[in-house]
């Protein structure tokens, strides 16, 4: 038993490593998305995830494969991104899932465009489906940092926050600055997603803020509950995910995203709101 | 016709000098050649009334008349239009405002007690605690609106009209002494309109000033004293006996339907 589940990562320090990197991305990325998922912003996290990739791109130009480097490229333009994708719609008839998809096909495509030409292939896989097992020192002070940071922040704007994801236009009435939240909690988004990417690249970051926030709405109806239930379900998807992949030699990023989707299976099915109980319910 | 289009980076200009704010006087809102514009149409043209507390005021009119857009516009919430909005007494954030039900998500994860808390907002901020006398006071609030049992329960249970009561006992800690309701009983049921009825008329008693965008005729017959009858540039304001006329109900449907014939055109 203890071969099977501890030794792996008390023997080899890079699964140490990607195991702590996988818990603090989880504790960050727990509230925030559960907090994209109760906006009904699922759509725009997908797009800012895509938008990170030019930047990184640019970022990979210059520092290589560095997650600070990549990092600050893709903070820099995925926020870009998503200040002129919330612009179009606002000042142009199309709404904003329509601007946003349009723009991260475009980002998606400049980033591949870039790295294809400039770097190799082994590179444009590691940028499109990250490298947990490579994680440094760096990299991982970088992730807790913004884990730290993250948390901290939403605890600060916790009670305006809310207001405004439940009730936007409660928020203006009042003269409660609610786009000042609003953007801060954007920031927020776009920085747990430069954690999560040196982990599981830009393709499936949005995974471990997504699949467990869903997950944990169909078990709880509290935010602070789905806040612990969500963070938890992405921490166990990080491990058994790096488990997984060490035991049966299977890339890491996916292993841990599909771990997260047996998770929301599972709560689909058998989970107080789900699928079996809500129809026992109305029974 | 009578509309014309403002572009919109004129109606940007025009948005900060529509409403002006006079700190003395009795509370009460004064409408001049008030004209609002929506996707570059005109739909509400030389508007002038006047609000005064206390006092219950409907809205009614023909569906699309601009209802919701007047109301939206008295918050600001509405930027291109033109004319003078004058509050006197009070400032726009003296206004508690209660949206049309359907723009909330009824399934958020938050109970009873922490929705009604946010009418507290102003008063406690981001970060201190709520007092003793601000619990008790959301206790009241609960009462009065029947739900007396219901802080700690999760929104998701609730049906449509207790939905309703726990935004009414929302506006109860807001306190403000102007409150604008959009559609306050749509999809409510009987029971609940008459409590929340009673509520309104206890709330002109402690003279505040209520105004309620409302497309039931005969609620509005039976329990508003005033009414603005709104359809486009044709309007009528007043006693609700007067306004409710046949005449005027004709010509407010005619008016209604003559703007949108030519609204394609404009």
């Amino acid at each position: 038993m203890i071969d099977f589940f501890v030794s792996p990562f008390t023997d080899y320090v890079f699964l140490r490593r990607a195991l702590m990197a996988c818990i603090a991305l989880a504790l960050g990325c727990g509230p925030v998305g559960v907090l994209l998922v109760l906006r009904r912003m699922s759509l725009m996290g997908d797009a800012l995830a895509h938008a990170i990739l030019p930047g990184a791109a640019i970022g990979f130009l210059f520092g290589g494969l560095s997650l600070p480097a990549m990092g600050l490229g893709g903070f820099v333009v995925g926020f870009l991104v998503a200040l002129l994708a919330g612009a179009i719609s606002r000042f142009t008839i199309l709404n904003e899932d329509a601007s946003f998809a349009g723009f991260y096909l475009i980002s998606l495509a400049l980033g591949v465009l870039i790295v294809s030409t400039q770097g190799n292939q082994v590179d444009l896989m590691h940028i499109l489906f990250g490298t947990v097992l490579a994680v440094d020192s760096i990299s991982l002070l970088m992730v807790t940092s913004i884990t730290s940071f993250s948390l901290f922040i939403l605890a600060l704007i916790y009670r305006p926050l809310l207001i405004e994801c439940f009730d936007p236009g409660f928020l203006r009435v009042i003269g409660g600055w609610g786009s000042l939240y609003h953007f801060i909690f954007l920031i927020l988004v776009a920085l747990n997603l430069i954690a999560a990417f040196q982990a599981l690249g830009t393709l499936m970051a949005l995974g471990i803020m997504m699949l467990p926030a869903v997950s944990s709405r169909l078990w709880a109806q509290h935010v602070w509950s789905l806040f612990i239930l969500s963070s938890l379900f992405a921490i166990m998807s990080g491990y058994f995910g790096l488990l997984l992949s060490y035991h049966l030699e299977w890339p890491s990023g996916p292993s841990i995203i599909l771990i997260a989707g047996l998770i929301y299976g599972i709560s689909l099915l058998f989970a107080p709101f789900g699928a079996i109980k809500q129809q026992q319910g109305m029974a | 016709m009578n509309h014309r289009s403002v572009p919109f980076w004129k109606s940007f200009k025009e948005s900060h000098r529509t409403i002006h704010c006079i700190s003395q006087g009795p509370i009460s809102i004064d409408l001049q050649k008030l004209s609002i514009a929506y996707s570059r149409n005109t739909i509400i043209s030389g508007l002038s009334c006047h609000f005064e507390a206390p006092a219950l005021w409907a809205i009614a009119g023909p569906n699309g008349a601009g209802k919701s857009t007047f109301l939206k516009t008295l918050l600001g919430l509405q930027k291109s239009n033109t004319g003078k909005i004058i509050f006197r007494g009070f400032c726009p954030c003296d206004v508690a405002y209660l949206a049309q039900q359907n723009q909330l998500d009824r399934r958020f994860p938050l109970t009873v007690g922490d929705t009604i808390a946010m009418g507290l907002f102003r008063e406690v901020g981001i970060f201190r605690r709520y007092t003793k006398e601000q619990r008790e006071k959301m206790q009241v609030a609960l009462e009065q609106v029947g739900l007396s049992s219901f802080a700690k329960t999760s929104l998701q249970t609730l049906s449509g009209g207790q939905f309703q009561r726990v935004l009414f006992a929302r506006l109860i800690l807001q306190n403000a002494p102007v409150i604008f309701l959009d559609e306050p009983f749509t999809g409510v049921d009987g029971r609940t309109i008459e409590d929340l009825m009673n509520l309104l008329h206890l709330w002109v008693k402690e003279g505040r000033l209520v105004i309620a965008v409302l497309h039931d005729l005969d609620l509005v017959q039976d329990h508003f004293s005033q009414t603005l009858l709104l359809a486009r540039h044709f309007y009528k304001w007043g006693l609700t006996d007067h306004v409710l006329s046949k005449e005027n109900m004709r010509e407010a449907v005619t008016a209604s339907r003559l703007w949108e014939e030519t609204a394609g055109s404009a």
